[in-house]
This record gives structure tokens, C-alpha cells and sequence, in this order.
């Protein structure tokens, strides 16, 4: 038993292995993601700098400051969320565009050692950039943390990362059930996330039938509990109504995008899509 | 060119090596392409009611005209399909149903080399190696031992792999599928596209590997002189279905002697060059 378990954490390495060296070589394209993680970033923080300008002057200092923070907390998480939804959504595509997908496919690597192998890369990818976009930002405009509550961050951090996987699963299969606009749809998905998560906003000015997306976001509850943390320095039981949705997305999500994993590999075999150029 | 006197008859391959290293029964494979109006589409049938079996420590070369499909069956073999009827067992061990097992039992060379284009011959084998539980410690010493055997010079295994020719690509994928050591190799025009040079190393590479580590391979090829060159058993591929098969000798004697190109013809009514040109690329 323990074995095998140390047999497939081996075998799950071998992809945290493979896109770290990827990173490597395509290094400056993993600049130019970072420089613009960044740049939107402080972007979102100077609009929330220039808010009295933009208002007509009507807001306190301590006001502005917590609007940076506000704005801040919400760019970054979603940063941070985007990531492993784009990475993960990408586990397809990406090797349809190498040509290697059927190399993939035909190792004896249960899907999921595979998958959580790409989790595992996903995963130090998105905390790398979003710790270097919160230290770089950090550097431009001053971001105040002296209220915060960082145990309880993390939790949501975490919680939000295990319900993007699942999400991310289940998205990562457009590109085998339609190998030329799969991808463009989990792109859609994803923005659609974007839109409904209160990302920059609080949900409840969205229309009614976009708050009904918004409700079954694992976004919407993450960014709320984060800005609770990191804002007002709720501990974990003052985050729980936020952590308990994201933690259920988390927990049908995951064995669900697998299942649909799964049935849309053995779709794609039987209908020839488990092809390189699709 | 005519059928050389690697006279091995079917009998005596069989009492050599008599396990049955691949067996496919009545196998079949069909395409629809997608219905854009109701009632429109077409289906188009790859593989055929094919059934084949490949012994232990064989090479057996399956030969075809482009479209025959050659590489849709190769694909079945190796997982990467599943089969509309008909089933496939590769020592013994049901394709469908012991899928990881199998997939430990086999590897497959492709007509394209199929690497991530950044990484370097060497971290791309490393990779490959780690999926089939070699780890680098072990394969880093076969690489460079199975790609100098290849004549790739080891200053150039730390390259990214888009900077090597399409000749140095192939062998690089050909030292991915012996590196995992497999017992059931499977072939999908490995030479395609490369000099003469290559394809003569590629070709003394496999047999010599056949001889020394007791692998079976299946291979497909439309290139007569390989497949004369190399396989023990020649199966013929015509629009899916297998029309002929058995040694060199056997097939020559069973359709009026002479050379494989005269074999394919009776056996097919058409030269493989007229096959190629007319059948177009349909993917199987």
C-alpha cells in the first residue's frame, strides 16, 4: 500500500518535474505573464487610489485605503484562482499543441496520478506568481495588513484552490470532446467565473439572474472571506459561512470534473479525438 | 526487390517462440464524421474485421498504402482507440479491461516524434522514463547509451529538441519507446521522412534490439524494402482489411513467386505507389 502510494506520488512528480522545466525554457513568456499580472494589478489599485479624484473628493483617507485593499484582495485571489483554472483547463490543450498527447495517454499513469501531478505544478505556479505580484505591488502602493488575519486566509486560499481544481477538470475536457474551439469554451467559462465572483465588486449589484451564477461560484465565497480576512481580520468561525460553500463546491466538484474526466477520455477513444492535431 | 531467403516458415517461428506476444480477433473500427443537417454525416470503416497474432521476439511488418489503416490499428493496439467490435489481448491480458497493465507492456513509435519542442532530448526522456517508473538515475546512463548507439553525439542531448533535424527527432523517439523497455513494441512508420542514412541505422537499431532484449514489434510500414528488410511475417493492409499474410517466402510462393512489390499487387490489384497516390491521407 504505502508502495504504491510512494509509486504514484513518483509518478505524479514526473509532470510537477515536466512543467517546471517548461517554465524554464519559456521563461520569458512566464515574464511577460508575471510583468502583466502585475501591471493589471497596480492598475486595480490606482483606480482605488484615485477614487476621491474620480468621485469628486468625497472619501476619508482611511476610506481609500481600505478600497486599495478592497480591490487588491480581489485582483490577487482571482489571480491566484485563474491560474490553476487556466493551467489545469489547459492539461489538453496544451499537449494537443506539443503533440504529445497521445504519448500521455498511453503511459500506465492512472488519470489520477496524472492529474494530480498537474495539480501539484499548477499549484506552486500560482502561488509563485501571486506572491511575487503581492511583493511587487506592495512595492508601488501601501497595502495595509495590520488588521489582517492571515490563518484564515490561507484556509480560504486553499479551499478556493481545491474547488478551482475540480472546476478546472471538468472544463479541461472541452478540448477533448471538441478539439478546435474546446479550449475557447473553458476560456468563456472562465471569464464568465470573472464576471459574477465580485472580483472588483460586491454581487449583490449584479442582475438577479447573474447572482444565481454567483451563488454557485466557489469564487464568490473565497473573495468575500478573503476580504473579511485580510480587511477585518475575521478569524476562521467569522469566515465559516464563507469557507462551507467553497469547501462543498470543493467536495462534489473534484469527484465530478473526474467523472466527466474520465467519461470524456473514453469518449474521445472510441471516437478517435485522442489525436495530436485533433 | 526481390523477396530475400530469410526463409523462416510460420511453423518454425512457432516452435522458436510460441507465445503469442499480440492477438487481435476480429477487430473493427469505424469513423462518422459529425452531422451537421439530421440525417448527414458519413462513417467511414478504418479497420475491418481484422485478425492477426504476433508471437514473441517476431518483428512482424504490417504493409499498406496510405489510408489502409495501418495506423488506426496501431493506435487500437497501443489504448489510444477503443474498438467498435472484435477484441485485442497482448500477452494474454485484455486491452479493454487491463488497460494498465497492457499500457505497462507496451510503447509505441509514431510518424511524428511528438516531444515537448523546448525541453531537451535528455529532459524529455527523463520524462518519459519517469512515466513508466524508470527513474533518472537509471535512464540517464540508458539514454545516452541508446542515443550514441543511434549516432547522436552527447553534446547534442541538452538541445532543445526543435533545434534537431526530423531524422535525429525520429531516433530520439525511437530511444523513448526502448528506454521503458517494453515487450510489445509497436512501429507506426518509424523511418518516414528520413534519409537513407537514418533509416539504415534506425532499421539495424531495431533488429539489433529485437536480438538482444527479446522484444516484440509490431511494425507498419508502405516502404516494400523495409518491410522485406525486416519483418519475419508481412501482413497486408488493403482498405482496412488484412488481404494477405506470412513470411516473405510464404507470401511469394502463395501468390506466384517473384518480388513483395508483385505480392502487394495480387494481393491488393494495385502497386503501392498507385495505393499512396490515390488513397489521399484520410487519417487511419
Amino acid at each position: 500500500m504505502i508502495a504504491n502510494v510512494g509509486a504514484q506520488l513518483g509518478l505524479a512528480y514526473a509532470f510537477v518535474e515536466r512543467e517546471i522545466a517548461l517554465s524554464k525554457r519559456y521563461w520569458a513568456w512566464e515574464i511577460v505573464w508575471l510583468v502583466y499580472g502585475i501591471v493589471t494589478s497596480l492598475s486595480v489599485a490606482y483606480i482605488a487610489l484615485g477614487a476621491p479624484a474620480i468621485t469628486g473628493g468625497g472619501l476619508a483617507q482611511a476610506d481609500v485605503s481600505r478600497f486599495v485593499l478592497y480591490l487588491l484582495v480581489g485582483t490577487i485571489t482571482w489571480r491566484f484562482l485563474g491560474l490553476i483554472f487556466e493551467q489545469m483547463g489547459e492539461t489538453i490543450a496544451w499537449e494537443r499543441w506539443e503533440g504529445t498527447i497521445e504519448y500521455t495517454f498511453m503511459a500506465p499513469v492512472p488519470r489520477l496520478t496524472h492529474l494530480a501531478g498537474m495539480c501539484g505544478a499548477t499549484l506552486v505556479r500560482a502561488l509563485g506568481f501571486s506572491v511575487a505580484i503581492l511583493a511587487a505591488v506592495a512595492l508601488f502602493v501601501p497595502v495595509d495588513l495590520s488588521h489582517a488575519n492571515v490563518a484564515s486566509a490561507l484556509a480560504l486560499l486553499a479551499t478556493g484552490a481545491v474547488a478551482f481544481i475540480g472546476l478546472a477538470i471538468g472544463s479541461a475536457v472541452f478540448p477533448l470532446l471538441w478539439t478546435e474551439k474546446g479550449l475557447q469554451m473553458a476560456y468563456i467559462v472562465q471569464a464568465v467565473v470573472l464576471l459574477v465572483s465580485g472580483v472588483y465588486y460586491e454581487t449583490t449589484i449584479l442582475p438577479a439572474w447573474m447572482q444565481v451564477l454567483s451563488f454557485i461560484s466557489p469564487a464568490t465565497y473565497v473573495i468575500r472571506g478573503m476580504r473579511a480576512a485580510l480587511l477585518d481580520g475575521a478569524d476562521l468561525a467569522a469566515v465559516w459561512p464563507n469557507l462551507w460553500p467553497a469547501l462543498l463546491v470543493g467536495a462534489v466538484s473534484i469527484p465530478l470534473g473526474l467523472r466527466i474526466f474520465l467519461w470524456a477520455e473514453r469518449h474521445a477513444k472510441r471516437t478517435g479525438r485522442l489525436k495530436r492535431s485533433g | 526487390m526481390a523477396i530475400q531467403a530469410r526463409d523462416v516458415t510460420q511453423s518454425e517461428l512457432k516452435m522458436r517462440e510460441p507465445t503469442v506476444a499480440l492477438a487481435a480477433t476480429g477487430v473493427r473500427k469505424e469513423f462518422r464524421s459529425a452531422r451537421v443537417l439530421p440525417g448527414g454525416g458519413s462513417s467511414v470503416r478504418a479497420v475491418d474485421d481484422v485478425s492477426l497474432e504476433v508471437w514473441r521476439g517476431e518483428i512482424y511488418g504490417l504493409l499498406g498504402a496510405n489510408g489502409s489503416g495501418k495506423s488506426t490499428l496501431i493506435r487500437l493496439f497501443s489504448t489510444l482507440l477503443t474498438p467498435d467490435a472484435g477484441q485485442v489481448r497482448v500477452f494474454g491480458r485484455d486491452i479493454g479491461r487491463d488497460e494498465l497493465a497492457v499500457k505497462r507492456m507496451i510503447n509505441r513509435v509514431s510518424v511524428e516524434a511528438s516531444f515537448f519542442k523546448k525541453l531537451s532530448a535528455m529532459e524529455n526522456l527523463v520524462y518519459a522514463g519517469r512515466l513508466y517508473g524508470v527513474p533518472p538515475e537509471i535512464s540517464r546512463p540508458k539514454i545516452r547509451s541508446i542515443l550514441g548507439r543511434l549516432g547522436i553525439a552527447q553534446a547534442r542531448l541538452n538541445e532543445p529538441l526543435e533545434k534537431l533535424s526530423r531524422g535525429m527527432q525520429q531516433k530520439v523517439a525511437i530511444a523513448r519507446a526502448f528506454l521503458t523497455a517494453p515487450m510489445l513494441l509497436l512501429l507506426d512508420e518509424p523511418t518516414t521522412g528520413l534519409d537513407i542514412r537514418s533509416k539504415r541505422e534506425v532499421q539495424t537499431f531495431v533488429r539489433d534490439l529485437r536480438d538482444e532484449h527479446d522484444a516484440t514489434i509490431l511494425l507498419t510500414t508502405h516502404d516494400l524494402d523495409e518491410a522485406a528488410r525486416l519483418a519475419d511475417r508481412i501482413g497486408i493492409l488493403h482498405q482496412g482489411r488484412l488481404v494477405a499474410e506470412g513470411t516473405p517466402a510464404e507470401l511469394a510462393a502463395r501468390h506466384g513467386g517473384g518480388t513483395l512489390e508483385d505480392v502487394f499487387m495480387t494481393a491488393t490489384g494495385r502497386r503501392l505507389d498507385e495505393a499512396d497516390d490515390t488513397s489521399g491521407e484520410t487519417g487511419a
